[in-house]
């Protein structure tokens, strides 16, 4: 048997799914996503409000930019053994080190989104008498939703490739497979635990694609098709993903 | 679009990054380059090592041994695995490197039943390819070890591996992932000490995070080299293996034909000096003091008298 046929032998054996296998691939491929998830979340608590303010209020984009680029620039695997030898083995330094790692796309994802509404939108919103809450909640967040689900996206994308590493600290994940390949000259061990975090990782773009479409409101979703949208964008344009580059 | 100054900006950036490839192409040689061996002379003996800073010290010691005896050394150091450079050695392009009696063995004879130095230092020169032979090995191991804190030993009773069929409670090992199908890692300790354990994987071969795992009590059990100095510096007890599951690692020197007996008796006057005190604590100078391979190796050489 070739290697490929062996990998995916591997992963369509039933055996290596049961709980008694030595490293069973539906644990190994919950833990995955379970902290990809955690990830996400943390990282959408902390970044999501600041990238509003920044948007709302045009203020702070310089630093943030500034912040989140050099974030981006620092390597996990680094990130991650300086929290580890901090904090020891197990969950908290891998979390820590994917929050860092995916926060400048759900930023840049936050404020691009509101940075990308029309102003003649929010000035009319003025002028009607809205609060600036209500300009917030209910004109800018509607209208830069789809932009915001756009970095969340990029954002699941890095942790889900990177949460290979959690394998490196004892807390197993699909890195479990290409840290035991690797060490053992087992190579069909690597490339199953690769084939998986794929699969994930293209199970995770289907989600976000649906949810962005789903998430365009009604108006703009009319305007674009029946008359073109014509846009005075504050500073730059921006459309789909606020990230042309590739993860890490 | 470009402003004069932005102009002038780019044309400084790209001059500055320009001159920075330019530079770190000066400050060391070619990387890629196929190795100078095939330009060393005659007499020069070329000494390869391990990339594995322990194992950098010990050929250190050789090669500083033997220019001392008014032998030409080339120094080929940090050649990465036994793939690699085994196959180097026997093609007569490394002439010695030092290497670790149990894997040696087993990376030319995967089902050997030798357990005991002895019995695979009897069988390495009919495992070894024709023109390379061992040369005595020194007193110090490096191997694998089962490895528990002092508080964990006393409480429990435990010094040696058969002990751990006492214990109570559920056993997780601190190991590289492989320990999970390797002969002496989780099946061993099954099989051979009838103990189930479960492996918590931490990747970095014994380092900083398993000595850590294991200080904090994540793992009961850590595999940590015997010639770490982590070992004596927390004060943890190596547990005995009664059962020999774990194979003997002695640093043992593999030659091909150009050492020749007056080289060999330089090398094994190295090996002999080569307690498990001495290698301990030359790694211990590595990792704590940070001192260069060539100062370890020459402090060792002359406190054991081999050099002045």
């Amino acid at each position: 048997m070739n290697p490929i046929a062996q990998t995916f032998g591997y992963i369509l054996s039933p055996a290596n799914w049961s709980s008694t296998a030595s490293n069973p691939i539906g644990a190994r491929l919950g833990e995955h996503l379970w902290y990809t998830l955690i990830a996400l979340v943390i990282t959408a608590v902390i970044a999501i409000p600041i990238g509003f303010a920044i948007g709302h209020t045009g203020r702070g984009r310089q630093v943030a930019v500034l912040v989140s680029g050099g974030a981006r620039a620092l390597p996990t695997l680094g990130v991650l053994t300086l929290f580890a030898l901090l904090l020891g083995v197990g969950l908290e330094a891998p979390i820590l080190s994917f929050v860092i790692l995916a926060i400048p796309s759900v930023l840049a994802g936050a404020y691009s989104g509101f940075e990308a509404i029309d102003r003649r939108t929010i000035d009319a919103a003025r002028a009607v008498g809205m609060t600036e809450w209500q300009i917030v909640t209910q004109v800018e967040i509607p209208l830069g939703l789809p932009l915001l689900i756009g970095g969340l996206r990029a954002a699941a994308l890095q942790i889900v490739a990177t949460a290979t590493l959690a394998a490196y600290v004892g807390s197993g994940g699909l890195g479990t497979f290409i840290f035991l390949g690797l060490g053992a000259n087992d190579f069909v061990q690597t490339a199953v635990g690769a084939v998986l975090v794929v699969a994930l990782a293209i199970l995770l773009e289907i989600v976000f694609s649906i949810l962005q479409r789903l998430v365009v409101p009604a108006g703009v979703r009319a305007g674009r098709t029946s008359f073109g949208l014509v846009r005075a964008p504050r500073s730059r344009s921006a459309a789909g993903s606020p990230l042309q580059e590739g993860n890490n | 679009m470009f402003t004069a100054k932005k102009r002038r900006l780019a044309v400084f950036g790209a001059v500055a990054i320009g001159a920075m490839v330019a530079l770190s192409g000066c400050s060391s040689s070619n990387p890629l380059k196929s190795g100078s061996t095939a330009t060393a002379s005659a007499g020069t003996i070329v000494i390869g090592s391990q990339q594995y800073y322990s194992n950098t010290i010990v050929a250190e010691a050789y090669a500083q041994a033997l220019e001392a005896a008014g032998f030409k050394v080339d120094r080929q150091f940090n050649i990465g695995q036994r793939s690699v450079y085994l196959p180097e050695l026997a093609a007569g392009k490394i002439d010695l490197i030092p290497d670790y009696s149990g894997n040696l063995l087993q990376f030319y004879d995967a089902k050997t039943t030798a357990k005991s130095e002895a019995d695979i230092e009897a069988a390495l020169p009919k495992a070894l390819p024709s023109g390379l032979r061992v040369l005595t090995a020194a007193p110090a191991t490096d191997q694998d070890t089962y490895t528990v804190t002092k508080a964990f030993s006393d409480k429990n009773g435990i010094t040696s591996l058969a002990d751990l069929k006492k214990f109570k409670g559920s056993l997780v090992v601190g190991a590289n992932a492989e320990f999970q199908v390797r002969p002496y890692g989780i099946p061993g300790l099954k099989s051979v000490y009838g103990t189930t354990a479960t492996l918590k994987a931490i990747a970095d071969s014994g380092g900083p995070l398993t000595v850590g795992a294991l200080k904090s009590g994540t793992v009961q059990l850590a595999d940590i080299y015997s010639a770490d100095p982590a070992i004596k510096a927390n004060d943890f007890v190596s547990l005995a293996d009664p059962q020999n599951m774990i194979l003997p690692q002695q640093i043992i020197p593999v030659a091909d034909k150009k050492i020749d007996t007056k080289a060999a008796a330089v090398i094994e006057k190295v090996d002999a000096a080569l307690t498990q005190e001495q290698l301990i604590s030359a790694n211990s100078k590595s990792v704590n003091d940070k001192s260069s391979a060539a100062v370890i190796a020459k402090a060792f050489l002359q406190a054991a008298g081999i050099v002045k």
